[in-house]
C-alpha cells in the first residue's frame, strides 16, 4: 500500500511544475500541457482525499474527478481552436510573437 | 427523484427554453449565402428579432417573481442548488445587461463577415450566461466549477469571435490561456478544501472550517487566486488590457460587466458560506484589503496613460471591479446589497459608455482617445450620453455612480476598514481626471478632421435609452436601493 503522503507529495509536485512550465515554456501548445499537469494534479488530489476520507463509501471526490477531466477537455479543444486560428496568421505559436498588443 | 424540484429553477429553464429556440430559429431561419454571392453590409436578419423578443419576455417573466420575493432560501437537488430571492435580482441584472448587449450588437453582426455567424453569437452568449446562473445559484463546489467553466469556456470562443482579425485570435489566446491556468488554481485550491473538511458542500464546509489549519488555509489562497483572475484584480489583471484591446467591442462590454459582476457576486456567497468562520474571515478580508488597494490604486495609474480607448475602459474596469469588491469586504448583509447596487449602476454606465465606443468603431473604425477630439461638434448627442456615463462611473453627485460608491464605501466603513475606504475615496478624484481626459477631449480639443456626423442605428439608439435612464434615475429613485436592501439575506 502506498503511503498517502506520496500521492499528496506527487500532486503537489504535478502542480507546481505545471505552474512552472506555464510561466517558462515559450510555446503555446507546451503552455497548454503545463496547464494540463496542474488540472490532473486537482484531479489526483481530489481522488485520494476521497480515498483516504471515505474509503468507497462516498464518491463526491470521484465525480468531481470525473467533471473535471470531460471540462479539461472542452477546454482544450477552445484552446487549440484559437491556437489554430493564430498559426493562419502567424505561422507561428510561439508566445514571443503575440505581442502586437502590450502596456 | 422528486420533480417538482425543477420548479425552482425557473430562471435556469426559461434560459434554456430560449436556447432551445434561438438554436431551432437559427437552424431554419438563417439562410447561406450562395456561393459568390454579394452579401449586403447591413442585411436585416430575422433572427436579431427572435433572440430580442425571447429574451425580453424571459427577462420580464424572471423580473416578475422579485416583486413579490419571499425572503427564504430554498435548496433543491440535495443543495447542490439554493435560490433565493437576492440572487434572482442579480440575475435580472444580468438579463437586462445582456439585453442591452443584444441590442448594441446589431450593427457588428450584420457586418458582412458576421453575417453568417449572427446566430452563434447570441448562442455562446446564452450559453455563457446560463453558466453565471448556474455559478450564482450554486451551493455545491462541483455545481460551482461546472458553472464557472461555462461561462468562461465559450467566452474565449466569443473574445476570437473576429476570425478574420489578428487581434481576435491574439486576445482570445491570451484569454483561454490564462482562464484555464485559473481553473486549475482554483481546482487545486478546492480539492485542498475538500481534503480539509470532507465535503463539498458550502454550508458544510462553513460548519467544518471553524479554525484555520495549514490545508485549508493553502485552499483559501488558490481558491482566491483563482477568482482574482476571473474578477481581473491585480496581481491577476494582465490578460484584462489585451483581451479587452483585441475582442470585438460588443464582447468586451459584455466582458467586463456581466461576466465580472457575476463572479465578484458568487465569491461573496462563497467566501461567506464556506469560508464564513471568524479564523479564516480575518485571513481572507487581510488578504482582499491589499488586493482591493493594488486594484483601484494600480489600475488608475495606468488608465491615465492609455491611448486606445478600449484599453483605457480596461483599466477602468479593473479599478471599478477593486470598488466593487470592496463589498465582500467583512461579509456584511449592507456589504451584499452595495455590491448588487453597486453592479447595478456600474452595468448602466459601462454598456452606455461601451454602446457609444462601439457605434463609433463601427461607423469610422477610430478607437483612440485622440479621435475623439471635437466629436461635440459633430455629433453632440452621442458626446454627451458619453459624458453622462461617464461621470457616473467616475461618481459625480447627481447621477447613480455617487450613489453606489456612497453605500459600497459605508458599507466597508461600517465593516471597520476605514483606511481601505479613504484610500478608495483618494482613487476616486484620481479617475475622474482621467475620466474627464475623454470629456476634454470631446467638448474642449480642436480638430482638423473629427469624426463625421453619423446617424447610429435603432438598436444602438434602444441601447443608449435604456443606459441614460439608468444612470439618470437610479440614483435618484430610493427605491432601487431599499427593494435590493430588503432582500439581501446572509
Amino acid at each position: 500500500m502506498i503511503q498517502i503522503n506520496c500521492l499528496l507529495i506527487l500532486s503537489a509536485v504535478m502542480m507546481f511544475a505545471g505552474i512552472f512550465g506555464f510561466i517558462t515554456r515559450r510555446s503555446t501548445l507546451a503552455i497548454l500541457l503545463s496547464i494540463e499537469l496542474m488540472l490532473n494534479a486537482a484531479d489526483i488530489n481530489f481522488a485520494v482525499f476521497n480515498r483516504l476520507l471515505f474509503n468507497g463509501q462516498n464518491v463526491d471526490g470521484f465525480f468531481f474527478t470525473l467533471f473535471s477531466i470531460a471540462i479539461t477537455a472542452a477546454e482544450s479543444a477552445i484552446a487549440i481552436a484559437i491556437m489554430i486560428n493564430i498559426y493562419r496568421s502567424l505561422k507561428d505559436i510561439s508566445v514571443e510573437k503575440l505581442e502586437k498588443m502590450k502596456w | 427523484m422528486d420533480y417538482s424540484q425543477f420548479l425552482y429553477m425557473t430562471e435556469e429553464l426559461s434560459l434554456l427554453l430560449v436556447i432551445l429556440l434561438v438554436f431551432l430559429a437559427d437552424l431554419f431561419l438563417c439562410r447561406e449565402p450562395k456561393e459568390g454571392e454579394q452579401l449586403e453590409p447591413s442585411a436585416k436578419s430575422p433572427i436579431a428579432w427572435v433572440v430580442l423578443c425571447l429574451f425580453t419576455v424571459h427577462t420580464l417573466v424572471n423580473l416578475l417573481p422579485c416583486l413579490n420575493g419571499s425572503m427564504e432560501v430554498t435548496s433543491a437537488f440535495g443543495g447542490m442548488y439554493q435560490h433565493s430571492a437576492m440572487m434572482t435580482v442579480v440575475k435580472s441584472v444580468l438579463n437586462v445587461g445582456t439585453l442591452v448587449v443584444f441590442l448594441m450588437a446589431g450593427g457588428w453582426l450584420s457586418r458582412p463577415e458576421n453575417q453568417v455567424k449572427r446566430g452563434e453569437f447570441y448562442l455562446i452568449t446564452l450559453f455563457t450566461l446560463l453558466g453565471m446562473y448556474l455559478m450564482i445559484s450554486s451551493g455545491h463546489f462541483l455545481m460551482f466549477f461546472i458553472g464557472l467553466e461555462m461561462a468562461s469556456v465559450p467566452m474565449a470562443a466569443l473574445v476570437a469571435f473576429d476570425k478574420y482579425r489578428y487581434e481576435s485570435a491574439e486576445a482570445g489566446a491570451k484569454f483561454v490561456l490564462l482562464a484555464i491556468f485559473s481553473s486549475g488554481l482554483l481546482l487545486y485550491g478546492i480539492s485542498l478544501i475538500y481534503g480539509a473538511t470532507g465535503t463539498l458542500y458550502f454550508d458544510l464546509i462553513g460548519a467544518q472550517l471553524s479554525s484555520r489549519s495549514l490545508m485549508s488555509l493553502v485552499g483559501l489562497t488558490f481558491f482566491l487566486s483563482g477568482m482574482g483572475f476571473k474578477i481581473s484584480l491585480v496581481p491577476f489583471h494582465l490578460w484584462t488590457a489585451d483581451t479587452y484591446q483585441g475582442a470585438p467591442t460588443i464582447v468586451t462590454s459584455y466582458l467586463s460587466v456581466i461576466s465580472k459582476g457575476s463572479a465578484a457576486f458568487v465569491l461573496f456567497t462563497v467566501l461567506t458560506k464556506a469560508f464564513g468562520a471568524s479564523d479564516l474571515a480575518s485571513e481572507w478580508n487581510r488578504a482582499l484589503f491589499w488586493i482591493i488597494i493594488a486594484s483601484i490604486t494600480i489600475a488608475n495609474l495606468f488608465a491615465i496613460q492609455q491611448q486606445n480607448l478600449k484599453r483605457f475602459m480596461a483599466f477602468s474596469a479593473i479599478s471599478q471591479a477593486g470598488y466593487l469588491v470592496l463589498g465582500v469586504m467583512g461579509g456584511t448583509a449592507q456589504g451584499q446589497t452595495a455590491l448588487v447596487y453597486y453592479l447595478l449602476v456600474y452595468m448602466v454606465a459601462n454598456l452606455g459608455a461601451f454602446a457609444v465606443i462601439n457605434v463609433i468603431e463601427q461607423q469610422s473604425g477610430k478607437i483612440r482617445i485622440d479621435d475623439y477630439d471635437g466629436l461635440y461638434n459633430t455629433n453632440p448627442k452621442l458626446s454627451f450620453l458619453m459624458t453622462l456615463c461617464l461621470f457616473s462611473l467616475a461618481g459625480i453627485p447627481p447621477f447613480a455612480g455617487m450613489f453606489s460608491k456612497f453605500f459600497i464605501f459605508m458599507a466597508a466603513f461600517n465593516a471597520g476598514y476605514q483606511w481601505l475606504v479613504l484610500i478608495a475615496l483618494i482613487n476616486t478624484v484620481l479617475s475622474l481626471y482621467y475620466y474627464l481626459l475623454i470629456v476634454k477631449a470631446m467638448y474642449i480639443k480642436k480638430n482638423e478632421s473629427p469624426i463625421a456626423t453619423f446617424r447610429s442605428d435603432n438598436g444602438t439608439r434602444a441601447a443608449l435609452v435604456i443606459c441614460t435612464i439608468g444612470v439618470v434615475l437610479f440614483g435618484i429613485m430610493g427605491v432601487c436601493y431599499s427593494y435590493i436592501d430588503s432582500l439581501s439575506v446572509l
